[in-house]
């Protein structure tokens, strides 16, 4: 394998992902997808007898959700909102003009909507299930996919801005909870090693913002709360998180007001997939031509 | 100093308990300090003592109580008055 060319331009070259001009922004062509879709088959046979309630959002999420949920106190520098024109026919006529001349920036005028772009896949999911009211008896579990968006532009593959997240979401106590995060914890570990990929657990942090950041990395390392599992794929020494189990305690049931049948505050837990990063893991790992995979890891993904 | 860290939590702290009922021993976080309250609490010390906490004390241990913030804050001025 050839180290000197970057993994980046080297899928840009297979054609698996195609360039937009900005970083982190790509295409992918239909062998990229349907390594994505073989390996969404897989979760599904792994989680389906769970019994999860499916539901799909669009990208983009209602502000005022968005707003409650606290993501601007964590991270502003990774949240996306959507502006559009909403002036008249005279501002549009300064609009066009500003354009044109190019000298000032013509995004100035831009208003924002009621719609900002969802930062993981289950956060359109909470302000849902707490307005059914209270949970019902054994809880809640759900299965979301979405793309989503991070303001953190990479000449990293792995690291996009645009990306696919699968994620189940469980809520309950926190013994029921956190049994739900160990136990794909394990399943993570199996899957991976059926599409032979070699993977690590390693205990794991948001990226969250400025030095009282720090603070909140610090406190939610104490307590055990994020996981990931790791794979290689640009880089051996610091292998890319393709899997998260996050333990939320409390923190979104308080938020939410998500309740167990009781009446008390649900726990909650989600475990998410990063479907891009573990097609990319399979293309370094066994070679850019499906057709060259090993015959196992084929069969596995579309036996 | 023990005021000063009362009147913050107070200000700050979004207990539900009045800050004035809690023992110095109290958890805090068991009194329902939030992580994000901890931190608006963080910045408060640095601010009214005019110091900055060092990565090392960014944890839950240097907010767990009222007696463990004098006692961080207390060491954090200690080390300047050394330097």
């Amino acid at each position: 394998m050839d180290i000197q060319v970057p993994f980046l331009d080297r899928l840009f070259d297979a054609g698996l992902l195609i360039e937009t001009g900005v970083d982190g922004l790509y295409g992918r062509s239909g062998q990229f997808e349907d390594v994505i879709a073989a390996f969404e088959r897989l979760i599904d046979k792994v989680g389906g007898a769970d019994g999860a309630e499916a539901m799909r959002f669009p990208p983009g999420m209602n502000r005022a959700f968005f707003e409650t949920s606290g993501y601007m106190k964590s991270f502003p520098q990774l949240a996306g909102t959507i502006h559009s024109f909403c002036g008249n026919e005279l501002d549009h006529m300064n609009l066009l003009k500003c354009m044109e001349v190019g000298e000032e920036d013509w995004t100035k005028g831009q208003e924002a909507t009621d719609i900002v772009l969802t930062p993981a896949a289950c956060y359109p999911l909470y302000p849902t299930v707490a307005r059914r009211g209270n949970l019902p008896a054994g809880g809640g579990l759900f299965d979301l996919q979405s793309y989503c968006f991070r303001h953190e532009p990479s000449k990293d593959p792995a690291r996009q801005q645009l990306f696919r997240m699968r994620e189940y979401v469980c809520m309950g106590t926190e013994s029921h909870v956190t049994d739900f995060r160990q136990l794909w914890m394990d399943r993570g570990v199996e899957m991976m090693k059926s599409v032979g990929l070699d993977v690590t657990i390693d205990i794991a942090n948001d990226p969250f913002f400025g030095r009282a950041g720090k603070m909140l990395v610090n406190n939610q390392r104490d307590q055990n709360l994020k996981f990931e599992l790791l794979i290689p794929i640009t880089s051996a020494t610091k292998p890319t998180a393709c899997m998260s189990f996050n333990y939320h305690q409390d923190s979104f049931g308080l938020k939410w007001g998500l309740n167990l049948e009781d009446g008390s505050v649900a726990h909650t837990a989600c475990v998410g997939f990063g479907l891009e990063r573990i097609a990319l893991a399979l293309f370094h790992t066994h070679g850019l031509d499906v057709k060259e995979w090993p015959e196992d890891v084929r069969a596995t993904l579309w036996g | 100093m023990n005021e000063t860290i009362r009147g913050l939590l107070t200000r700050v702290g979004g207990l539900p308990v009045a800050v004035t009922e809690l023992e110095d021993g109290a958890d805090l976080y068991a009194a329902g300090l939030s992580s994000f309250a901890s931190v608006q609490l963080m910045l408060g010390l640095e601010e009214a003592f005019d110091i900055e906490f060092p990565d090392s004390l960014l944890n839950r241990k240097s907010f767990a109580s009222i007696a463990a913030i004098e006692q961080t804050v207390s060491h954090i001025l200690q080390a300047r008055e050394a330097a």
